[in-house]
């Protein structure tokens, strides 16, 4: 199974963020980090794209802390493949963008 | 000093946004939503500007709820399939959607509510005209203004997904 798969941004970040268990402003924090402050996920696309990832499978809900009642979320082996190879098209397009505008 | 206020206004649903920009124009104002009804806002004394207002169509769902108010944001109340959430400024931004796509999401979600309802009013209104009753034009009208209604929305949905096609 090799798709040619384009992430989204807000998806690229979520996947990066739950490399490490963590639960949903814990993403929002972790990707606003991540980005010096560039992107901010707001709380309704986050939602929807957890649960988008879970049935896709790149992620899994972590059995809930009877505690803190939070969920917590982490990145599969496939959750990571798909992460991976993202790294590699984007190193790709940076790689072409500096190539063609390199001279200029 | 009055603290409470009610403010009875009819929003059509086309302009959602229009709404939302209204009760964040209030809070600025000192006036913070507190719960909503059918056509009725109640609003408490706040500082200009403590909080920012924001709503969308969802299903009821307690574990969103929650998940929002992990987030820091407080639930307001809702109405139909309204949900109103507010959160307070000096904790940071607060969008329900920061993406073209969960933007176009809503929209469909919106277009899908009218598309039933609207369905509904055109059937029972062309049943009842078939069997004679005189009311069957309340039902018919409120068809057309049904699909009038996701004609708006969807037009907002085509502007969004024009934009995605350039950029994400």
């Amino acid at each position: 199974m090799q798709e040619n798969l384009v992430l989204t941004e807000s998806t690229y970040y979520i996947l990066l963020s739950l490399v490490e268990p963590r639960h949903g402003y814990g993403i929002m924090q972790m990707t606003e980090e991540l980005s010096n402050g560039r992107v901010r996920l707001a709380a309704g696309t986050l939602y929807g794209a957890l649960n988008a990832l879970c049935d896709k499978g790149w992620i899994v809900q972590l059995p809930v802390d009877a505690q803190s009642r939070r969920k917590e979320y982490e990145l599969t082996a496939k959750g990571l493949r798909v992460l991976k190879n993202e790294v590699l098209r984007l190193k790709e397009l940076a790689a072409n963008g500096e190539e063609v505008l390199g001279e200029l | 000093m009055e603290t409470r206020k009610t403010v009875w206004k009819w929003v059509w649903v086309w302009n959602f946004d229009k709404e939302e920009d209204w009760l964040n124009a209030m809070a600025m104002n000192g006036w913070t939503l507190d719960s909503v009804g059918f056509c009725v806002y109640h609003f408490v004394r706040t500082e200009p500007g403590e909080y920012n207002v924001r709503l969308e169509m969802r299903k009821y769902d307690p574990e969103y709820i929650s998940f929002m108010q992990e987030t820091g944001a407080e639930y307001i109340g809702r109405m139909m399939m309204w949900i109103y959430f507010r959160k307070r400024a000096d904790e940071g931004n607060f969008d329900l959607f920061s993406d073209l796509d969960s933007k176009i999401n809503h929209l469909n979600k919106i277009a899908r509510v009218l598309t039933v309802i609207g369905c509904m009013n055109l059937f029972i209104g062309i049943f009842n005209s078939l069997s004679g009753l005189r009311l069957a034009w309340i039902n018919l009208c409120c068809a057309t203004l049904l699909m009038y209604a996701l004609g708006r929305i969807q037009g907002k949905e085509e502007a969004l997904k024009k934009e995605r096609s350039l950029r994400e």
